[in-house]
């Protein structure tokens, strides 16, 4: 096995992963449930194929992808913060929502149930362009700066306390809710950059393309104990057995399904506290009374 | 007396000034036309029941409520209906009943949450740090910046909420019942604190409901009741029985202990002599605990090695400051929290590791402190509320029986006097006296030897506070053993016939009502004077 | 009684016909971005589906596996806890209903092939849905991670065993089943033919009935609400809450895999790689129309497979894609409205205070 190979395919699994896996790691930190990272991906990788498509370049639908993020994020904080609705329940219909959405888009704008024409990307290729993909830049880098945001920053210490005990945020003269809309439209951005890459990266949308990362990166989320770099590091471990088990195809020694199971059976494991017990903010996914 | 407002100085020599104001919950009407006078540099203790609305009103100074109705100005300025950020801004600072601290960050992170000091983009945590070590040698008040709030002791959660409000340049300190949980030497270090800020020129407003501290630390004080401001009295010309006597809105239910007493007699003539008791003695005692060691939530002792017993037609009251252990003793006691070690007895069979249908099948009833999280199940209807526990009492073949639960519930609403006495309402939509009374009908309605009475009259009003000692009384009559805990040492002087006081986990005397005072107990109850009980 | 009653009622309902509202609304929204008529095509829809019998046939089929996987969901809740993994336990059922069909001997009596193959598709939900339930209170892992893990991999670990054991080449399924098949309703009523809905409609239905007494009748039921409403009162009141929402998986377990029946033996009498096709987690939507009372989740089940039928009967002039669209939303509107309702009623009410 080539190492080179391994880690630039490694990488390039990894990097919707690291995106989504932020994503979730923000809105939780704030108290807010999020099982729509799979959404919010889905809906930035179509809405940044629409951009690329129509405009021709890849720098617009990046923008587009992370409007599209940003506006079903927002669709899950609205429901979840203003109407008090239960955050599991909004997070699967925001997943239901953005598969209706991106399919019948894809019909009106596209007239196909499978998949979009071919639109220009960043050539992001790691084998054959080298690291000249800005989302692959950034996608290895939004953990730490994430970190940075959450340990270093005023924000973040609001958005902890926010997690953790929003009454005492609250008392201070901080707006919860307003601490809790920005760290889900975050949440919504950072997903979405993950779907984003993916398009880009294949230079088209296909109908469901997400395949599941969204609910892998709420492993990582979990299983990385909502920390940033914990999560991330997570994610890099997901796309490792990922990428062994595409190498090694041919030699069955262990069947595919096996390697699939391991970023959910591991969460489970991390939640069941077999090593070192997986503890949520307090307050997440409490509504405010 | 009876202060009428404005007579005692001219509208901006008050701190705070706030009137008419009203506030509606749902259906409870929390405060109705409530006001509030202080003056600066006074520490003013705001009492009443419970329920009676001062919390509502504070909250409401504190911009974390807007009023209905009403007017209220801090120094002179209107101040109607300001936010929670404009409250801090004007020097107002609420140090709540439950601490309002963030657990997982540390104590500086706590203190500067809102507004903190920044270098660029970031925050600037070295810079919080030694603001709050700055904050604290300038007030004395010793914390550990470092510390995670998670690993402190209460009176040092309380050092931080009040460092809290300082920091942000609080003039005028509220503290909701900020006695409850402190130990007597933690609240006579607050008293001092308070003592050097109101010295300082801030302004202080007491919320308690405990006279001896109104009287011990307060120069003005404001009495509520049922959200209404009653009373406005000057301490140095007044007493306990006066404040009492506003709070309550009559005379105190202290006076029934004569009565109690004479029926506590007359028990103490048909049984054994109350003193020279013997805990060997299982003939005689319906319940008899060994040695009791429960845990707490914090892995502590909570309740360390307790011994009593109680006899047939006895109440066995159980005084205390509240978080002294009592709740965990009365869970271990009903089955809903493990007994790590030590004995309890039943008449006379060993229920120790027995759970808690076990333990009400062996004549164990249990009256929980909370209503609303324990002893009732708020959507569910009166006449289901009223089978809670004994459901499998109702069941044939696995089905319940609704015919028989309808009649039970008939038979126990009038019988308990529970109105509105509609069986099919939820126990939601009763007040908190009617509420109580399902409990009390549920737990007293049935055939039992024991019954454990948890804070019995918790937030209910006078009218159900005396149904329910009645009750108490009655049980006590037909011969029942009573294990009764409360926080008003009232209600235990007026019907027990012994009364132990818990302090830190152990009962640090057990003696005859008629050797018991409220001075005395007040010492025990606060470990100014300590013996454990045998 | 009746005032009570009907309070109940208005808070049932009124989120759902809200969220009907605005799902009409984006209807309407999407069907003219189409270009074409709403009421036109919502004439369609109707007609598609209540309106001719082979169509009803469908709508009928679709909702007897989506009463199965809503009465699991509700199952869960009335218990307190969420159960996001009808999807797999429906498959798991599934699976087990055929496998244990491919093995029965055909002279064995029908009705007896029947049941046996139905314990196997309760079992094989029943397993799946204690996992999580045991982790739960064993370990206090949250259950819908845990359930939403536990799909992915028994759905991989289904996929295993099917395509590298037992599949039919060149196919995603099993081998036909060998006995157990239930009869579809055309050879009862002919206008229902080429329709696939079956005799498993019938299993739906004593479910739900028995779910009602379950809940509502049985010492079990109230002990299982109440631990779902107030763990604390119900642990109070002599109820192990532990036993309860193992109790509570397991039965919603046990009822999503029984779903599995309808496909396998009602429909094309074999398991099928991905069969399951989403019905698990529009149990949620059923659920949470039909307010988790069994009467409602029959409603939200025949509602929600008309939406989904309907689909295919617009789908020459609006993509049939329009109604997941209104699926989302339609969750959306009554998982936004269902506090604001609670609370506005709560507020409207008159305080009864003696």
């Amino acid at each position: 096995m080539n190492p080179v190979s391994f880690l630039t395919q490694m990488i390039r699994i990894a990097i919707p992963y690291l995106f989504a896996a932020s994503g979730g790691v923000i809105a939780e930190r704030a108290g807010i449930i999020s099982l729509s990272l799979e959404g919010y991906m889905l809906t930035g990788a179509f809405s940044a194929t629409l951009g690329a498509h129509y405009t021709g370049s890849a720098w617009i639908g990046l923008l587009c992808g992370m409007l599209g993020g940003l506006v079903f994020g927002l669709i899950h904080a609205v429901a979840s913060i203003r109407y008090k609705a239960d955050q599991v329940v909004t997070g699967i219909a925001i997943n239901l929502l953005a598969i209706g959405v991106t399919r019948f888009f894809l019909k009106l704008a596209f007239d196909s149930s499978s998949n979009s024409p071919r639109i220009d990307g960043f050539g992001g290729n790691v084998a054959a362009h080298g690291f000249d993909n800005p989302l692959l830049w950034t996608g290895l880098f939004v953990a730490p700066v994430l970190a940075f945001l959450i340990y270093r920053t005023p924000f973040g210490l609001r958005v902890r306390a926010v997690g953790e005990h929003p009454a005492a945020a609250e008392s201070l003269g901080i707006k919860a809710s307003a601490i809790q809309y920005g760290a889900v439209a975050i949440s919504g951005i950072l997903a979405a950059l993950g779907g984003v890459f993916l398009a880009l990266d294949q230079h088209q949308f296909t109908d469901q393309m997400t395949a599941g990362r969204g609910f892998i990166a709420v492993a990582a989320v979990i299983f990385g104990r909502w920390d940033p770099v914990r999560a991330a590091l997570a994610c890099l471990f997901f796309a490792a057995a990922e990428t062994l088990q595409i190498q090694l195809q041919g030699n069955q020694l262990i069947p595919s399904q096996f390697i699939e199971m391991i970023p959910y059976a591991l969460t489970i494991i991390a939640l069941a506290g077999v090593v070192g017990r997986a503890v949520p903010p307090a307050a997440l996914g409490k509504k405010a009374e | 007396m009876t202060g009428s407002p404005a007579a005692t100085g001219g509208r901006d020599a008050f701190a705070i000034r706030m009137e008419g104001i009203d506030k509606t919950f749902g259906s409870v009407r929390a405060n109705r036309g409530a006001s509030l006078e202080v003056k600066p540099g006074e520490i003013h203790a705001l009492v009443g029941e419970n329920g009676a609305g001062k919390s509502t009103l504070m909250k409401i100074l504190g911009g974390l409520q807007k009023p209905d109705a009403g007017k209220m100005a801090v120094n002179g300025r209107d101040v109607t209906g300001w936010t929670t950020s404009d409250a801090i801004a004007s020097g107002i600072g609420v140090v709540h009943q439950h601490f309002m601290l963030v657990p997982t960050l540390t104590v500086a992170e706590n203190i500067v949450l809102g507004m903190e000091p920044r270098n660029g983009l970031r925050f600037d945590h070295a810079k919080a740090v030694a603001d709050v070590e700055k904050l604290s040698k300038e007030t004395g008040f010793a914390v550990s910046p470092n510390a995670k709030v998670a690993d402190l002791s209460v009176g040092e959660a309380q050092r931080v909420e009040i460092l809290k409000t300082l920091f942000r340049g609080a003039k005028i300190l509220v503290l909701d019942e900020p006695t409850a949980v402190l130990s007597p030497p933690e609240v006579k270090e607050l008293w001092g604190v308070l003592r050097k800020l109101r010295d300082a020129g801030g302004t202080i407003v007491l919320i308690t409901h405990r006279l001896d501290e109104v009287i011990e630390i307060s120069d003005v004080i404001t009495v509520m009741r049922g959200g209404q401001t009653v009373d406005r009295l000057k301490t140095s010309d007044t007493t306990p029985a006066q404040i009492a006597r506003a709070m309550v809105g009559r005379d105190v239910v202290l006076s029934s202990r004569d009565e109690a007493s004479a029926l506590g007699a007359k028990v103490e003539g048909d049984g054994a002599p109350l003193e020279g008791f013997h805990p060997s003695d299982d003939m005689t005692s319906a319940i008899r605990v060994n040695d009791l060691v429960v845990m707490g939530s914090r892995n502590t002792r909570a309740v360390d090695g307790v011994t009593f017993s109680i006899r047939p037609g006895e109440i066995l009251g159980i005084a205390g400051v509240e978080g002294n252990g009592q709740t965990e003793l009365i869970e271990a006691l009903a089955g809903l929290r493990p007994i790590v070690s030590g004995l309890m007895r039943v008449n006379g069979h060993d229920v120790t590791r027995e759970d808690v249908s076990a333990r009400r099948d062996a004549g164990v009833s249990h009256i929980p402190e909370d209503r609303h999280r324990r002893g009732l199940i708020l959507d569910y209807t009166i006449a289901d509320n009223l089978v809670l526990g004994l459901q499998a009492d109702y069941t044939r073949r696995g089905l319940l029986n609704g015919d028989r639960i309808d009649e039970n519930a008939a038979k126990q609403i009038e019988a308990f006097d529970i109105r509105p006495p509609s069986s099919e309402l939820p126990a939601r939509a009763l007040s908190g006296g009617n509420q109580q009374k399902v409990v009390v009908a549920r737990e007293m309605g049935r055939r039992f030897s024991i019954l454990l009475a948890s804070q019995p009259t918790r937030g209910v009003d006078v009218g159900a506070i005396e149904f329910i000692h009645s009750q108490l009384r009655e049980a006590r009559a037909a011969g029942k053993a009573v294990l009764l805990v409360s926080a008003e040492l009232n209600e235990i002087l007026a019907l027990a016939d012994r009364v132990a006081v818990m302090y830190r986990g152990k009962l640090t005397k057990v003696i005859p009502i008629e050797q018991a005072d409220e001075e005395m107990l007040g010492e025990y109850m606060t470990g100014t004077r300590s013996e454990t009980a045998a | 009684m009746s005032s009570r009653f009907r309070e109940n009622i208005e808070e049932a309902l009124f989120p759902p016909i809200v969220a009907l509202l605005v799902a009409l609304i984006c209807g309407d929204l999407l069907i003219m971005s189409y270009g074409q008529s709403p009421g036109m095509v919502y004439r369609l829809l109707l007609e598609g589906t209540w309106g001719n019998a082979y169509g009803f046939g469908q709508v009928l089929y679709k909702a007897t596996t989506l009463t199965f996987t809503g009465l699991a969901v509700s199952m869960g809740i009335r218990a307190g806890l969420f159960n996001v993994g009808a999807e797999s336990q429906l498959a798991a059922g599934g699976f087990l209903a055929g496998l244990v069909g491919m093995g029965l001997s055909p002279s064995l009596p029908g009705i007896l092939a029947i049941l046996i193959c139905m314990v196997a598709a309760l079992a094989g939900g029943a397993i799946v849905g204690a996992i999580p339930g045991w982790l739960k209170v064993k370990f206090g892992a949250h259950e819908v991670i845990v359930t939403i893990m536990l799909n992915f991999i028994v759905l991989a670990l289904l996929n295993y065993i099917v395509a590298a054991r037992i599949h039919v080449p060149e196919t995603l399924h099993t081998p036909e089943i060998a006995n157990g098949v239930l009869p579809r309703l055309e050879s009862f009523l002919p206008a229902f033919h080429g329709s696939a809905a079956n005799l498993t409609i019938l299993v739906a239905l004593i479910v739900a009935g028995l779910s009602w007494v379950y809940l509502f009748k049985s010492k079990r039921g109230f002990e299982m609400r109440a631990v779902g409403l107030q763990p604390e009162a119900a642990e109070y009141g002599g109820v192990s809450v532990g036993g309860a929402w193992m109790r509570a998986m397991i039965i919603s377990g046990a009822i999503a895999g029984l779903g599995g029946i309808n496909y396998v033996l009602g429909y094309k009498h074999y398991y099928e790689e991905g069969f399951a096709g989403g019905s698990g987690f529009l149990g949620i939507a059923v659920a949470l129309v039909g307010r988790n009372h069994p009467v409602g989740v029959v409603l939200a089940a025949l509602f929600f497979a008309t939406l989904s039928q309907g689909g295919l009967a617009i789908h020459a002039f609006v993509p049939k894609q329009m109604v997941e669209v209104l699926q989302g939303v339609v969750i959306l509107a009554v998982a936004m409205s269902v506090p604001e309702v609670r609370a506005a009623l709560r507020r409207a009410r008159k305080p009864v205070a003696a």
